[in-house]
């Protein structure tokens, strides 16, 4: 019943498994090669769990030299390699394919070096996003970038995905907190970009692997910038009558010049849903409900506060509450963190990840609202109002293939409006392959040629994650003539257990 | 062929198309092309062009929305006339693009697609990002002449390669950027600067790594050793040694922050507090490196190491060199002058690598000194391959601004 193809596997790479994981066992440690189907089980999917592949292997290097050397190993016989991390991927970035390795990092997970004066960390690309800010906090230091999935997921796949969070309106995402990556190229070599330094010396190419999806090589190490944390954060949530006067508010806040860490948006039926779950107190009478958060001392947050909600009032807010203490602001933003928890509590859904321009908010929600409803369908949306970035859950049930299909139908619909809102198909979660059909419908095939012809230059037999990012049809000559997708839509063999 | 410091042929397309059948042709013919916007930025090696492609046509805002702050502009824009927009909407460019009429000497006006090209950045890009992180969306022609767009127009995009990032700072190597899509910024409230004196460059350098471990949101930290102080605020700052830290926001923040930072600092002597309208001429002199606006015979090097060890390696070239510098970026960013009158790349470069590396651009030089002295860092052997093979795939001909980065 799946949609998205993968590449049909390389018969002749699956004929020389055997040859493959003996030259994998030659330059690793034999526990860090795993080629037994049923360990390799654990390795099929990410958190994109509708599709799955069992891969050809799995190998666990210790260090870069070790992936190194499983790189020029590999790229001598063209097998293709798909990087993980945690394998948290909302987008399927780290689904493997029967003829591909998965170099998996999470054995590199060393915080190698803090330096407060230059207020960087060196880590391993396997370290989780958490523990590096849990590693500085105690000396009064952070690491912002904050994805939802932070305790899990690991700083190599950040860098992937370039991933966001909640705050990154006041602190950036992960490509404006990242100062040197290490990589493997495909054929082995080492290189290094960034030594701490704030600009490069030539071109940008630690911009260009940021949120590269592992297409362009391995990351095996990342400089990344810590900050000092503020001397306090403080919530406020409002209740509004209706989306349109939320997306106001949110406009004059930014007009008046306050820029908080944080402006989270819930709809009527996200604030159901997680007020049953967290019992945070939300309104349930209100459309629309913000949390906005500002940081600073005591007074400075009172003053920033005392602002906001003046201009909350201009725009009829029915419900203020102000959080008085520590736990009161944790209760807030309890409701707001176990939405996915608590939504996935009542039914099984979809997330989709869409950018809009700010004034296309009300309008898009609205529009959202009237797709999800053609397909019989409910969604609950949450997002982050002050950078755009939709998150609209689309509910349905995973045991129904009808309305399963149903819901990628409109999940498609919903990013597809996101685009011809002037916005864009995913600001955090990336491509994989959950999206990468619908890249025509952002780029037109020479905007798309120029990032292939990028890709190829690091990457010329395009080993890297091969069925993701670039559609499968019309990648010509420029991904080595792989790209006939398989046409067996035949089930992944847990569907077929379904 | 002969090098040239000007072509005999200039180019100045109408719109983008016009633009795009230019470079077209350019690469059928194998022309090289000089791409140029204001003309004031002019360092990296002379261009060895037979036409120049002017993008002073392109010129206009497409779209500016100051409750989104966000704004689209054609490349050729002058940057007086965004600033200008943005001003009229108390709205601004976090990242303080340096101008670099004052250090150059050039005359012209500034272009928003010469900005980008540069990746011009000032005192706030430490803790605000450089151009290239506001940098949200482009258009540009590539070398085979074909329209590409990538990015957009909303702050969080990871679809597809990010070629936005590379595209600041290429220099229109890779494309002739034809609109850009800016994230801007309301203006805060007010500023202030403290100024601590009398510090050597170690203790200036540890001095602002303690501020930027607080969490008064210090959003300038500059350290102007004696001689250089005496070049801002029109001498009146005095020559003394000025370590220099910016507050910016809400009236009572600001003033609460800065007692705070007094507080931790006021063992060091006297502190000064320069006000909003001080404040704001200081930083725009260290900005656009108006310590070393003079002489402009004299070689300035720009160099971009980690906050701890520049000054280190500015000490060990002053013991080979006459040279003065001066410090932005918590330390990270040194403006070096050569004030013996040679470039002396060898001798900087090998220091810049002897002290935890980072990298060194010749900024300012007469043009057969750019020819020669190699004003771009050069790069390890693996990085050298990979540029290649990426400039390939925007520039297959190699026509546009060719050898402006590397020979």
């Amino acid at each position: 019943m799946t949609s998205i193809q993968f590449l049909k596997p390389d018969p002749s790479i699956l004929a020389r498994r055997d040859d493959i994981v003996s030259s994998l066992r030659s330059v690793l440690p034999d526990e860090a090669v795993v080629s037994d189907p049923v360990q390799l089980r654990a390795f099929e999917t990410d958190g994109f769990t509708a599709y799955r592949r069992l891969p050809l292997a799995v190998v666990l290097p210790s260090s870069t030299e070790e992936v190194a050397a499983v790189m020029e190993a590999l790229a001598r016989k063209k097998v293709p390699v798909v990087p993980r991390g945690a394998g948290t991927s909302l987008c399927g970035g780290a689904i493997p394919q029967e003829d591909a390795v998965i170099v998996s990092l999470t054995r590199m997970s060393r915080i190698l070096e803090v330096d407060y004066p230059n207020r960087l960390a060196r880590v391993e690309a396997g370290v989780t996003n958490l523990s590096i800010s849990e590693a500085v906090s105690a000396d009064g230091f952070f690491y912002a970038p904050d994805p939802s999935s932070q305790l899990a997921c690991t700083i190599g796949g950040n860098i992937a995905m370039n991933s966001g969070g909640a705050h990154c309106l006041k602190y950036g995402v992960t490509t404006n907190n990242l100062l040197g990556v290490t990589m493997v190229l495909y054929d082995g070599t080492v290189i290094r970009l960034g030594e701490g330094e704030l600009d490069p010396a030539g071109l940008d190419l630690l911009g260009l692997v940021c949120g590269s999806e592992g297409q362009l090589g391995l990351v095996t190490e990342a400089i990344v910038r810590l900050i000092a944390k503020p001397a306090g954060a403080q919530p406020v949530l409002f209740g509004f009558a209706s989306s349109e006067k939320a997306g106001d508010c949110v406009a004059d806040i930014i007009a008046a010049g306050i820029i908080p860490v944080a402006i989270e948006f819930m709809d009527k039926e996200a604030i159901a849903i997680c007020e049953a779950f967290a019992k945070a107190g939300y309104p349930l009478d209100a459309e629309a409900l913000l949390i906005v958060e500002v940081e600073g001392s005591d007074k400075e947050m009172a003053d920033q506060l005392g602002r906001i909600v003046e201009i909350a009032r201009r725009h009829d807010v029915q419900t203020i509450k102000e959080s008085q203490s520590a736990t009161e602001a944790a209760l807030i933003w309890k409701g707001r963190k176990s939405a996915f928890g608590a939504t996935g509590r009542v039914a099984d859904y979809i997330c989709m990840d869409g950018t809009v321009p700010l004034s296309q908010l009300a309008y898009v929600l609205k529009e959202t609202g009237e797709i999800v409803k053609r397909y019989g369908l409910r969604a609950a949306n949450v997002f982050h109002a002050g950078d755009g970035n939709m998150h609209p859950l689309i509910l349905y049930d995973v045991n129904d293939p009808v309305k399963r299909q149903k819901a990628e139908d409109a999940g498609n619909d919903i990013l597809r409006l996101c685009v011809d809102a002037g916005g864009c198909l995913t600001g955090e979660h990336g491509v994989g392959i959950e999206k990468r059909d619908l890249m025509t419908h952002q780029y037109n095939d020479t905007d798309l040629d120029q990032m292939k012809a990028v890709r190829a230059a690091f990457d010329p037999e395009w080993i890297f994650n091969p069925s993701k990012v670039f559609p499968l049809e019309g990648r010509g000559e420029t991904d080595g003539g792989k790209a006939s997708a398989d046409p067996d839509t035949r089930p992944s063999p847990m569907e077929a257990a379904e | 062929m002969i090098p040239s410091d000007k072509a005999d042929r200039r180019i100045e397309p109408a719109d983008e198309t016009e633009l795009a059948d230019a470079v077209r042709e350019a690469a059928e013919e194998g022309t090289p092309l000089e791409i140029e916007g204001g003309g004031t930025r002019t360092f990296g090696r002379p261009v060895d062009a037979l036409a120049t492609l002017s993008t002073a046509r392109l010129s206009g805002i497409v779209a500016y929305s100051p409750n989104e702050m966000v704004a689209t502009v054609k490349a050729g824009t002058p940057l007086t006339e965004l600033q200008a927009a943005l001003d009229e909407a108390n709205q601004r460019f976090v990242f303080e693009p340096i101008d670099h009429h004052t250090l150059l000497g050039t005359e012209g006006k500034p272009t928003v697609g010469g900005m980008v090209a540069v990746n011009a950045s000032g005192p706030r890009r430490f803790v605000a990002g450089a151009c290239r992180d506001s940098l949200l969306g482009v258009r540009f022609v590539n070398g085979r002449g074909e329209i590409v767009k990538n990015g957009g127009r909303v702050m969080k995009n990871v679809t597809g390669l990010d070629l936005v990032k590379p595209m600041a700072g290429s220099f229109g190597t890779l494309g002739v950027l034809t609109e850009v899509t800016l994230k801007v910024q309301p203006k805060p409230e007010t500023e202030a600067t403290l100024a601590v004196r009398g510090l050597l460059e170690a203790d200036a350098v540890t001095v602002l790594a303690h501020a930027m471990a607080t969490s008064t949101d210090v959003t300038g930290a500059a350290h102007l050793p004696e001689l250089t102080a005496g070049k801002v605020l029109d001498g009146a700052l005095g020559s003394e040694p000025a370590t220099l830290m910016r507050l910016e926001g809400f009236e009572s923040s600001v003033h609460e922050r800065a007692e705070k930072l007094k507080a931790m600092f006021g063992r060091l002597g006297e502190i000064e507090t320069l006000d909003a309208e001080r404040s704001q001429r200081l930083w725009s002199d260290i900005r656009d490196v108006k310590p070393f606006a003079d002489q402009r015979q004299r070689p300035v090097w720009r160099l971009s190491m980690k906050p701890s060890d520049a000054h280190e390696a500015v000490m060990a070239l002053r013991m080979e060199a006459g040279a003065s510098a001066f410090y932005d970026w918590q330390g990270g960013l040194a403006w070096v002058r050569m004030e013996g009158g040679n470039t002396l790349s060898g001798l900087v470069r090998k220091t810049v690598a002897a002290h935890g590396g980072g990298h060194a651009m010749l900024i300012r030089a007469t043009p057969s000194e750019r020819r020669f002295a190699v004003p771009f860092q050069p790069q390890a052997k693996p990085l050298v391959t990979l540029e290649k093979r990426i400039r390939d795939a925007f520039d297959p001909k190699g026509i546009l601004n060719p050898g402006k980065m590397v020979a």
